[in-house]
């Protein structure tokens, strides 16, 4: 069963003349174990795909489906809930709560969602382990690197049963090791079952997806065929 | 790529013979160039021609030849070893080329054109990422030789990108002044 599924999505940001069209006739189907990038320029639409993928914007026209579960006419409340428990996010800045140490930020939407606190800090604390974090789960964000904190960042996306990891320019302003390190973990992620959307402008980063898709002025307009496996490339290397 | 110098550098860490030479190229390179043992022989031949190798003796059969690396040779090496590579004038791309070109083109979208490369240095690069994924049989040199390509692939998709977002505001913009072009003095290396 697809995690995510897009049919025709458009929105529409403002009327008349001014009125702009953000994205148009979106169709994107994300399966468990899915990496999946959207490569696209700035103000290409492809962050207002991510947040209507993610339910934080309702889109003019066109469906979205959510673990089989059709947005429209879903209430707020719903919807919420459907957030919490199924959708992961990661922001190009982070977005962490400074006043938060690395596992209560990673455990909070867990307890918001009704998880005992207790319990949440144990899944909390596996999901920073995984990422090699077990030594700074007490450290403020303030006292992580920037990698530090994007690792923090996607065990909160990726903590208890949340299984759809939505990642906007996920390596943000770091070099390429520690981007290469995130797009490690979001793959690894969905290697283990999870189903990932990136979006970026950054072709090294879409690289790491399976499939990339391209857009353009808000329309998905191309996309990559399956790859080859990489030891076409090695054995047709040519003679020096 | 300069097979006579990484030779070169292989003999200076010692006498080797042609096969062996093939081989530790190879590895060190993370088998990213394979090379036949046939151009390994007649590149050491143009090396010992050029007094920068020498031969341990005559052996008629060249595979049971041991060669080192004379004072002349260790001097190229170093040379090479200190000098930028090739990389200052602009070369004869054939992509920019056929971008370029296709601009004045009648019923040849730009675009599509941009687009059809893009995808392809992508899915390229999908596939040397796909190498970096098994960090179990990544060694060094081949992570170095993958990074390199990526970078290389990753720059072409970036003035794609650059390419487009430029045509689209000059397309949209106040259309240029006529004043004359100043002409650039830029030469391009034939390759």
């Amino acid at each position: 069963m697809a995690l995510l599924e897009m049919h025709r999505v458009t929105k529409v940001y403002g009327e008349g003349a001014s009125q702009v069209l953000a994205v148009r006739d979106i169709d994107l189907s994300v399966a468990a174990g899915d990496l999946l990038a959207v490569m696209g320029p700035s103000g290409s639409g492809k962050s207002t795909l991510l947040t209507i993928a993610g339910s934080l914007e309702d889109p003019t026209s066109g469906e979205v489906v959510i673990d089989g579960q059709l947005l429209s006419g879903m209430s707020r409340n719903d919807k919420a809930r459907l957030r919490r428990r199924s959708v992961g996010y990661v922001f190009q800045d982070f977005n962490l709560l400074p006043g938060l140490t690395a596992l209560e930020n990673v455990s909070l939407p867990l307890e918001l969602d009704g998880v005992r606190a207790r319990r949440a800090r144990e899944l909390a604390a596996a999901a920073l382990e995984e990422l090699g974090l077990d030594e700074r789960v007490a450290h403020f964000p303030d006292e992580l690197s920037g990698g530090e904190r994007q690792r923090v960042a996607i065990a909160r996306a990726t903590v208890g049963e949340r299984h759809l990891l939505l990642a906007d320019e996920p390596s943000g302003a770091l070099d390429s090791a520690s981007g290469e390190a995130v797009m490690r973990m979001v793959l690894a992620a969905c290697r283990r079952g999870l189903g990932a959307v990136v979006v970026t402008h950054n072709a090294q980063l879409a690289s790491w997806a399976d499939r990339v898709v391209f857009i353009r002025d808000g329309r998905l307009v191309d996309q990559t065929a399956i790859p080859p496996s990489p030891e076409s490339l090695l054995q047709q290397g040519s003679e020096p | 790529m300069s097979v006579r110098h990484a030779l070169l550098a292989l003999l200076s860490e010692g006498p080797k013979y042609g096969l062996q030479l093939r081989q530790e190229f190879e590895e060190r390179t993370g088998d990213v160039w394979p090379l036949n043992v046939g151009q390994v022989y007649t590149t050491l031949g143009r090396l010992e021609r050029d007094g920068l190798v020498e031969a341990d003796d005559a052996h008629e059969d060249e595979r049971q030849r041991g060669y080192r690396i004379t004072a002349e040779g260790e001097k190229e090496l170093a040379a090479w070893f200190g000098t930028p590579s090739e990389a200052g004038s602009p070369p004869r791309d054939e992509l920019v080329i056929k971008v370029l070109v296709a601009m004045g083109v009648p019923g040849v979208e730009v675009g599509d054109v941009i687009q059809i490369h893009r995808r392809h240095l992508v899915e390229l690069m999908q596939q040397w990422t796909r190498i970096k994924e098994d960090e179990g049989r990544l060694d060094l040199a081949l992570a170095l030789a993958v990074d390199a390509e990526l970078f290389r692939l990753e720059s072409v998709v970036r003035w794609l990108d650059a390419a487009e977002g430029r045509m689209k505001r000059s397309s949209l913009g106040p259309a240029p002044a006529a004043t004359p072009r100043p002409r650039l003095r830029l030469r391009a290396r034939s390759r």
